[in-house]
């Protein structure tokens, strides 16, 4: 039990905490219980405080983005504004509408709300901070996303209305076509580290001196493109879709269930970074700096660094149509997430059989680099060909002319 | 797929909803994501214009095309005061006329900002090149509300020239605008032109067939988009449209994304124009005193110009008292909406509402 309470070192004032605690009660398991308490809400107030500061950030960058200032009200800098929004919600009245589906409708805020907070359990925020280390971390969180998926599709049904339903619709749709390549493309760290424990993962990051995002460019993309579609964010927010479907499968939650829904993607954002930086990104490992910055730092440091990221791809592009969506998952993603699979294992199987050194890892990521290049090239020229064939700009004439034309045909029912 | 077959549905869109452009509701059946019917729903915006003008003096009636098309106003005010001029037989000071020109070309900008920066954000776009553009819009409000001290519905345009002269400030102004507008432009080209999504969303999407258009009497930037040059400042030009020298852009296809850079190359040749007709911009008065309550003589007139939403046409008919005795409108954005079913049909929900985005309708204009 020592042992665990040493897990939790890191803070020199609570580890002489334990010990006290431990030698006045001599109960292990007060001292277990408590470490879980203490572990649980230090996790929970980085996620809590996290998606309020992302709030102001994300307003903020996109703002910056959008060539305006962003909240610039509330406090110093607009710091305050996610509180006020959050005092706003809470105030407001939560309508239910009578056609929805009683416990079903308010079941979806809660239910989507708990995987976002488990999925920061397996984290490693330092090479002893962790809260829980299973052995099957990459699958929890897999099965963890999939939860949202499911709640989102219960909030779009019990709504009992068109436009939720639609979202709804989109929802499964589209979970049901990126889980494919996020699990093929999780997988690749998974074979070369040949374990799914996460602290597993960064530790062998950390020990070979290499991060998997040089060896796995491919699947980090992927894994990018599957996560930001999953999190329901442009270019892939066809759940919420604000100009098509007004708020999709949130339309008819208000006051702090839909606050709820808004918080959840902050905090799913933030996972995904998670999920980004200590599967591909060395987690809190720096290539030596982590000895003299304290390795948590480190790793929230990149979180916020994909997070910005995911930021950016918001301000910056439109939202895809869904048959497009899809086609890009079952056109593109998986045929490349299968390809990246047969030669990761092939490459794993020769680095295994002749127990080569760490250098063929530069090896591989050299060549995993260049096939990365060659095939979204390949990709992206069959996918986009169609759009590029006429002209991008309007042609210029002088003087007015209209062409004789034949006599219109109009389809059936044409009103024109 | 077919063959399943899925009960259709009847989905409102609008008129409460972020992507009708005001109070416009499309009433579309879907099997899926497919409209199979649309039903277009107009009126929820009619405020009577035509029937209260009946009421008032021809002057009085200068404020209700402001509120037409208020992303616009200038043009309803050039339109509208060209109309009573004609029938009433005054003629126009050749600055007052120059300023005309200059004014409805800012506008012509100002609309189609705001157009192309709605329409990509029907695209899906985080509001991002709606903002880009509208830091343009800004600067020309500003010019507006430098002139006549009004931003958006201006009001400026009087029956006999224009309500007031430009003040020294504003040439300065003015020509900041014009020298970094072309860069400007590009700046969007560029944000824009090579965005996949962007093309995947608006290529072939809606495709509006030239001789459709023309049997639909479809004008502006929505003809332009299937290729036929058309456009009333060069067909019938008023003011000194004759005196510049601009192009016509058309684009190749009759798609979403055609009229979208038709509007963009506009805003190009408005720029071409202004410039010209600062160089251009003769001294003297910029109004000739008509009387207040303006009787013409019994009679009709009718007059078009090109707005930015197309052709705007106005007709008056004077008894010969102090009213008109009927007034018409012909207004661009209601004859341009009358297509929109025959192209969403076979759509998905998410295409209508992109072709929507590119018609670029203003629904104070269509139900007046």
């Amino acid at each position: 039990m020592r042992a665990v309470v040493a897990a939790w070192y890191d803070f020199d004032p609570f580890h002489e905490l334990y010990e006290w605690i431990g030698d006045v009660t001599s109960s292990e398991e007060l001292v277990y219980v408590i470490i879980a308490v203490v572990g649980a809400t230090g996790i929970l107030s980085f996620v809590g405080l996290g998606a309020l500061a992302n709030v102001w950030l994300e307003r903020k960058i996109i703002g910056r983005i959008q060539v305006r200032r962003g909240p610039n009200r509330v406090g110093p800098g607009g710091l305050l504004q996610p509180v006020a929004d959050a005092i706003k919600l809470i105030q407001k009245e939560v309508l239910q509408p009578r056609a929805s589906d009683g416990k079903l409708y308010n079941l979806p805020p809660i239910l989507v709300f708990i995987p976002a907070m488990l999925t920061f359990a397996v984290f490693a925020w330092a090479p002893d901070m962790v809260y829980a280390d299973l052995n099957v971390g990459v699958l929890y969180l897999l099965a963890l996303s999939s939860v949202t998926s499911l709640a989102i599709f219960m909030a779009g049904w019990a709504s009992n209305n068109k436009y939720a339903l639609l979202g709804a619709m989109r929802v499964i749709a589209m979970a049901v076509s990126y889980e494919i390549p996020m699990v093929l493309a999780l997988l690749a760290p998974v074979l070369f580290t040949g374990t799914m424990s996460i602290p597993g993962i960064v530790d062998f990051q950390r020990t070979n001196d290499i991060w998997l995002a040089f060896m796995l460019p491919l699947p980090v993309f992927i894994y990018a493109i599957s996560a930001t579609a999953e999190l329901n964010r442009t270019p892939a927010d066809i759940a919420e879709a604000e100009s098509e479907i007004v708020a999709g499968f949130h339309t008819e939650y208000s006051g702090m269930k839909f606050g709820l829904f808004y918080a959840v993607e902050l905090i799913n954002s933030l996972a995904v970074s998670g999920i980004l930086a200590s599967l591909f990104f060395g987690g809190y490992s720096l290539f030596g700096i982590d000895e003299y910055i304290p390795p948590w730092i480190i790793f929230i440091g990149k979180i916020y660094f994909f997070y910005f990221g995911l930021i950016w791809l918001r301000g910056t592009w439109p939202r895809l149509r869904i048959d497009q969506l899809m086609a890009f998952s079952w056109k593109m993603l998986i045929p490349l997430a299968l390809i990246n699979i047969a030669v990761v294992s092939a490459e794993v199987l020769i680095w295994r059989l002749n127990e080569f050194d760490s250098w063929i890892f530069w090896v591989y990521a050299l060549m995993n680099i260049v096939m990365m290049f060659v095939l979204l090239q390949f990709f992206f020229t069959m996918l986009t060909k169609n759009y590029y064939r006429l002209p991008r700009r309007a042609t210029l004439i002088h003087d007015v002319s209209v062409p004789s034309l034949p006599a219109p045909t109009f389809t059936q029912g044409g009103n024109a | 797929m077919s063959d399943i077959g899925t009960p259709p549905y009847v989905v409102n869109i609008g008129p409460q909803h972020p992507s009708t452009h005001g109070v416009f509701r499309l009433k579309v059946t879907l099997d899926g994501e497919r409209i199979i019917d649309a039903e277009m729903v107009l009126g929820y915006l009619h405020r009577s214009m035509e029937k209260l003008a009946e009421e008032r003096t021809y002057t009085q009636n200068i404020p209700f095309t402001d509120r037409m098309d208020y992303l616009a106003a200038m043009t309803g005010n050039l339109g509208y005061c060209l109309s009573a001029e004609k029938l009433a037989g005054v003629e126009v000071p050749e600055r007052a006329s120059y300023l005309r020109v200059i004014f409805a070309e800012l506008q012509r900008i100002a609309s189609h900002c705001m157009a192309n920066g709605t329409f990509v954000n029907d695209c899906g776009a985080w509001q991002t090149p709606l903002m880009y553009m509208f830091r343009e819009r800004e600067k020309i409000l500003d010019l507006f509300e430098m002139t006549c001290g009004a931003r958006l519905t201006t009001n400026y345009m009087r029956i006999g020239g224009v309500a007031f002269d430009v003040p020294d400030e504003w040439y300065p102004s003015i020509n900041k605008l014009m020298a970094e507008m072309p860069d400007r432009i590009s700046e969007y080209e560029e944000m824009l032109h090579d965005n996949e999504i962007l093309l995947a969303r608006s290529r072939d999407v809606g495709v509006l067939k030239p001789d459709v258009a023309i049997n639909a009497s479809v004008s502006g930037p929505v003809l332009r988009g299937c290729g036929i040059a058309w456009d009333i400042r060069k067909a019938d030009p008023y003011c000194v449209y004759d005196r510049m020298d601009f192009d016509i852009p058309v684009g190749h296809n009759g798609d979403c994304f055609d009229r979208f850079l038709v509007r963009l190359e506009e805003m190009r040749q408005s720029v071409r124009i202004i410039k010209q007709a600062l160089e251009q911009l003769p001294g003297g008065p910029v109004t000739t005193p008509v009387p207040l309550a303006l009787r013409p003589d019994p009679g009709e007139a009718y007059v078009r110009i090109e707005s930015p939403k197309g052709e705007l046409g106005f007709y008056l008919a004077s008894d010969g008292g102090p009213a008109p005795y009927r007034w018409h409108v012909r207004s661009p954005s209601f004859i341009n909406l009358s297509v929109l079913k025959e192209l969403s049909v076979g759509l998905s929900i998410a295409d209508a509402i992109v072709t929507l985005g590119s018609l670029d309708i203003n629904v104070g204009e269509i139900d007046r």
